[in-house]
């Protein structure tokens, strides 16, 4: 997929980021080329616009200090010469955050079960939807498991959502023991053959120790019933998020063991700058990007695309690295 | 709420405590940790630079390094500028003389409308008027069953608008119709978009004029990072905004939209949802939440949670001897049991001062409720003559105490030490007869009223 994206051939969702936004002095890219076709390489402001162009991308002060001072190493060491080279040398500094663990999802068990967790509001049942369409229209067949008894009308929701994509519905009542909806969702799947089960849990802040434990145990119930399941847990957020995606990130993954990032959202003015330090540093890829409000919206991160984005020119037609 | 920022500013103002002079580069070298701090919290990355522009420019400019407690002068800076930082004066509702006050929430999808909508109208019914809200949230699917389950619970009215003649002229029906049955506070929850995108703002512009909206209101996830400012701006520009909710506030987000809306478009916060509860709905006041920034606590939130929720005379007795300094481990306990009521932990043990202290002594940054049986299980196991006189307690009582209580004889004394701690805080704070007073108090020797300057 990477050497589609470097070729002509990129992944369409590349194109669906918008560039141009109505933000004072353009994208990210933009304001760069502004500021390199005006300054000298050595100069010390320029590192520091540098600085607040990436947090203005939401990359977070650790995240950027590090990318900052590569490229200041770069520099002192006479490799900098010209706005192009510094540009991509921002680009490799970026992509060498992002990689490690596979981006594959897994499929394995039988069935096999993805766990979807995250804050309030960061659209978890949205993507289930969009998983079960896309699975279902790779010939998988999905079960998905209302795990959400929390809120008020959620079960509703996901079942308008999940009923024309073909998957089954699993669902208890509003206020129900969530992980005993899981625990029938499995049996249910069993008994009739589906592959997949998919849990949409309630949003919770990572912060609320009971709401974490009840995801804990929605997760033991899980491997309780099938070992080595859920074969992925994945932690949604979306790319509005600011600083606090890391914490969320690691509360999450500390309790359901999570194996990847949904990143939704993408396709409005927020970058979600974040996944840098999130890769990074706790070592969960994005496996997933969320591009829009149908069900179809739904890619696989592609981190040459990604960061191309981040670094692009206004214009999309034109990439400039 | 604002935790890890307040533990960097710590950090920070630590540099400007340890010295007794301060030259103006220590000022810099401070407020660079200053800025990384509020940068990390999300702070709008032009509103941090000019916040600290303006510190320094005050706090060099001035006589302040040649003054006794330079430190201390800076930091108090510091607070005065986070106060006007984060908006001045409270804002609120404005109702108007000529009912119904229509309030119109706006926002991103997942920012928190639905759930606002009703808090806020739990929340003027508590300032004593009638609220109505009107469902015009159409697009997501079971929105409005949503709304309605929510505002059943709480006994609201719902209205959902007829869509026969449009969106904009329905709601105008139904804010009319909800006047009819008696309500003098409508409340409109609208749908949201992804995005600031056109046929959104179109939606919007069209009901504002159809239906005559007293107070638009934004609603904002306090998450939201470097975006948020932006978000506002547009919603501000296109559709009009008179004030911002902050959800979600009740995690760890730093909030840095709350201190950025001001400075950087011109936006108060209203009103901020601190925890799940339909009650969790509070006004915003700039002057407490710089205090709880900083680490100083906001006794004043607290008593009006407590006025809230309890009895008035039991009300009125604890909070009689919060503001004197003098409570005992019985109401420590009694505090303890009604925690739950007043709201989620952390929220609540941030206002007092010294509270976070307490719950760290305890080994944990935020305390499960385990950890809140524990300690009530240790002040239980004391005799009454022990709580009130936690002095009382020797090694050989120590040791008693653990025992009944399943604990060891060193979480005993933790909890008597940090105890100690607070209270003595809470002596030096009582009164809190405001910014005066706080800088006088901040102004006392080393560390002054500042809990967390003092490890």
């Amino acid at each position: 997929m990477a050497a589609e994206a470097e070729g002509g051939g990129r992944p369409r969702w590349w194109l669906r980021i918008p560039a141009r936004l109505d933000r004072v002095g353009g994208t990210m890219g933009r304001q760069l080329r502004t500021r390199l076709r005006r300054g000298q390489l050595a100069d010390e402001d320029l590192y520091e616009e540098l600085f607040e162009l990436l947090l203005a991308s939401d990359c977070g002060v650790p995240m950027t200090e590090i990318l900052v001072s590569r490229l200041r190493e770069r520099a002192a060491k006479g490799r900098l010469r010209s706005a192009d080279q510094l540009l991509a040398a921002l680009k490799e500094e970026m992509l060498a955050q992002l990689g490690g663990p596979s981006r594959e999802l897994s499929l394995s068990g039988s069935p096999c079960v993805w766990l979807v967790a995250g804050v309030n509001g960061s659209g978890k049942t949205t993507t289930i939807a969009k998983l079960a369409r896309r699975l279902q229209a790779q010939g998988t067949k999905c079960l998905v498991a209302a795990s959400d008894t929390f809120r008020a009308a959620a079960i509703d929701q996901l079942r308008r959502m999940v009923e024309p994509t073909g998957a089954e519905l699993v669902a208890h009542q509003a206020g129900a023991d969530p992980a005993a909806v899981v625990f029938d969702a499995i049996a249910a799947a069993r008994a009739r053959g589906r592959d997949v089960v998919l849990v949409d849990t309630a949003g919770r802040l990572h912060t609320k120790d009971n709401l974490m434990q009840e995801l804990r145990k929605i997760r033991r119930v899980v491997s309780g019933q099938i070992p080595d399941q859920p074969a992925e847990a994945l932690l949604v957020m979306d790319a509005y998020v600011g600083a606090n995606a890391i914490a969320q990130a690691r509360a999450f993954g500390e309790v359901v063991g999570a194996t990847g990032l949904v990143l939704t959202k993408l396709d409005g003015s927020a970058r979600g700058g974040y996944v840098f330090q999130v890769e990074r540093e706790l070592g969960l890829p994005v496996k997933l990007v969320g591009l829009g409000e149908t069900v179809s919206d739904l890619e696989d991160f592609d981190p040459v695309a990604y960061v191309d984005r981040l670094l692009a020119d206004d214009d999309p037609e034109r990439p400039t690295i | 709420m604002f935790d890890t920022l307040t533990d960097r500013l710590a950090i920070a103002f630590k540099r400007f405590t340890s010295k007794g002079r301060l030259t103006p580069e220590d000022v810099d070298v401070g407020l660079r940790e200053v800025r990384l701090a509020l940068l990390e919290a999300d702070v709008n990355y032009k509103v941090a630079r000019e916040f600290i522009d303006r510190v320094r420019s005050r706090a060099v400019g001035t006589d302040v390094l040649e003054s006794l407690t330079p430190g201390q002068q800076v930091i108090k800076i510091v607070f005065e500028e986070l106060v006007t930082l984060l908006g001045g004066e409270d804002a609120g509702i404005a109702y108007t003389p000529e009912p119904p006050t229509t309030i119109l929430l706006v926002g991103l999808q997942g920012s928190g409308k639905t759930t606002t909508a009703v808090k806020l109208a739990l929340l003027v019914r508590r300032e004593d008027h009638r609220p109505a809200l009107v469902a015009a949230d159409l697009r997501r699917a079971a929105a409005v069953d949503q709304l309605q389950t929510l505002a059943a619970e709480n006994h609201l009215t719902v209205l959902v608008p007829d869509l026969a003649d449009g969106i904009s002229k329905g709601i105008g029906k139904a804010v009319a119709e909800a006047r009819r049955q008696g309500a003098d506070v409508v409340i409109v929850d609208t749908s949201g978009r992804q995005h600031l995108d056109a046929a959104l703002m179109g939606e919007l512009t069209d009901i504002r004029k159809e239906v005559k909206i007293s107070q638009s209101l934004l609603v904002v996830d306090a998450m939201t990072g470097q975006e948020a400012v932006r978000v506002a701006e547009g919603f501000r520009d296109q559709v009009g905004v008179d004030g911002v909710v902050l959800t979600k506030l009740d995690g760890d987000a730093r909030g840095g939209a709350a201190l950025s809306m001001q400075a950087a478009i011109g936006l108060k916060v209203w009103y901020c949802g601190v925890g799940e509860r339909p009650r969790d709905l509070e006004p915003f006041h700039p002057e407490r939440m710089a205090r709880r920034i900083l680490g100083m606590g906001d006794v004043l939130t607290l008593i009006e949670r407590t006025q809230d929720e309890f009895s008035t005379a039991e009300a009125i007795s604890a909070q009689e001897r919060m503001r004197q300094g003098r409570l005992t481990l019985d109401d420590f306990v009694s505090q303890l049991r009604q925690i739950r009521k007043l709201g989620p932990l952390e929220s609540v043990m941030g206002m007092i001062p010294g509270g976070r202290e307490l719950l760290k002594a305890q080994g944990a940054a935020i305390p499960d409720e385990a950890q809140l049986r524990k300690l009530e299980a240790i002040v239980l196991s004391m005799t009454p003559d022990e709580r009130r006189r936690p002095e009382l307690v020797d090694s050989s009582r120590r040791r008693r105490i653990a025992s009944g209580s399943g604990t060891s004889p060193v979480e005993v004394s933790r909890l008597i030490k940090s105890f100690d701690r607070m209270q003595s805080v809470m002596k030096s704070l009582s009164g809190m007869g405001g910014r005066r007073r706080f800088a006088q108090e901040m102004l006392k020797g080393p560390g002054g009223g500042f809990p967390l300057l003092k490890g």
